[in-house]
């Protein structure tokens, strides 16, 4: 009855990780998914939350940005997703990795939250079964959960 | 983080004619949009750690990007509105950078 959070701070500057082996499996699996549509298919829509415009009006500007920062963006992303992907097993987790994962665990959300086209409304609604979307929508469901959860610890740390 | 993606909605404003135009030295602002998959409790805390800001007045902006759907969370010369531009798209927040 006294649940215990996923993760907590120990108080010494790292976290206590609790995730059952299904949890840490699904962590594992994501990343790897992500990475090979980033990899494959680097025009998907559902990609486009993950580099949003830094510029509205001007098209050149936001050339030139993209150019700049781009492949930055992009190599910043697959490697908070591989670090996920590397430590899913853990029991511990230091500060920095704990910034990767919340890194990586918004960047899952927010591709999984475009192809399911989320709104305010689905956080608030139950998962039908019937839905042939019910699986992803499980998912982004947990991620959120532990994202929460996450925030929370790294805020408590800080 | 609520409702639906707020798309920005802006007029093409007319270029001053001339392209030599000198550069003015209004400042830069750094805007954050909303959008209804980034959690407020995540967008507080990069708030708080791009910008060093305290949690109090992290929070107040999270929530104006939230009820307002959107806020300027920073502003300055062109190269560091760009720079935490590309840190907030690195945390995978919404930001677009504009002349004020």
């Amino acid at each position: 009855m006294f649940a215990r959070p996923p993760i907590e701070s120990t108080g010494k500057g790292d976290f206590r990780l609790r995730l059952s082996p299904a949890e840490r499996e699904l962590l594992r699996s994501l990343p790897t998914q992500l990475r090979a549509l980033l990899a494959e298919q680097p025009d998907d829509p559902a990609l486009r939350r993950l580099f949003p415009p830094a510029y509205e009006r001007d098209e050149e500007d936001e050339r030139e940005y993209r150019r700049l920062v781009g492949d930055e963006l992009a190599e910043g992303r697959r490697a908070s997703l591989r670090l996920l992907e590397e430590t899913a097993g853990r029991d511990r987790l230091s500060a920095e990795e704990l910034d990767a994962w919340l890194r990586a665990l918004n960047d899952l959300r927010l591709v999984l939250g475009t192809k399911l086209d989320v709104t305010e409304e689905t956080y608030a609604t139950d998962v039908h079964p019937e839905d042939p979307r019910a699986h992803e929508l499980s998912v982004f469901a947990y991620l959120s959960w532990l994202q929460e959860q996450l925030v929370a610890a790294a805020a408590e740390g800080r | 983080m609520t409702g639906t993606i707020a798309t920005p909605v802006e007029t093409e404003l007319e270029r001053p004619a001339g392209e030599d135009v000198p550069a003015d030295d209004r400042p830069w602002i750094v805007i954050v949009w909303n959008d209804p998959v980034n959690l407020m409790s995540y967008v507080t805390l990069v708030f708080q750690k791009l910008f060093g800001y305290s949690r109090a007045k992290a929070t107040q902006l999270m929530l104006q990007v939230h009820e307002e759907g959107k806020a300027v969370v920073s502003s300055g010369p062109r190269e560091k509105a760009e720079h935490d531009v590309a840190r907030l798209h690195a945390h995978g927040l919404w930001a677009t950078l504009r002349q004020d």
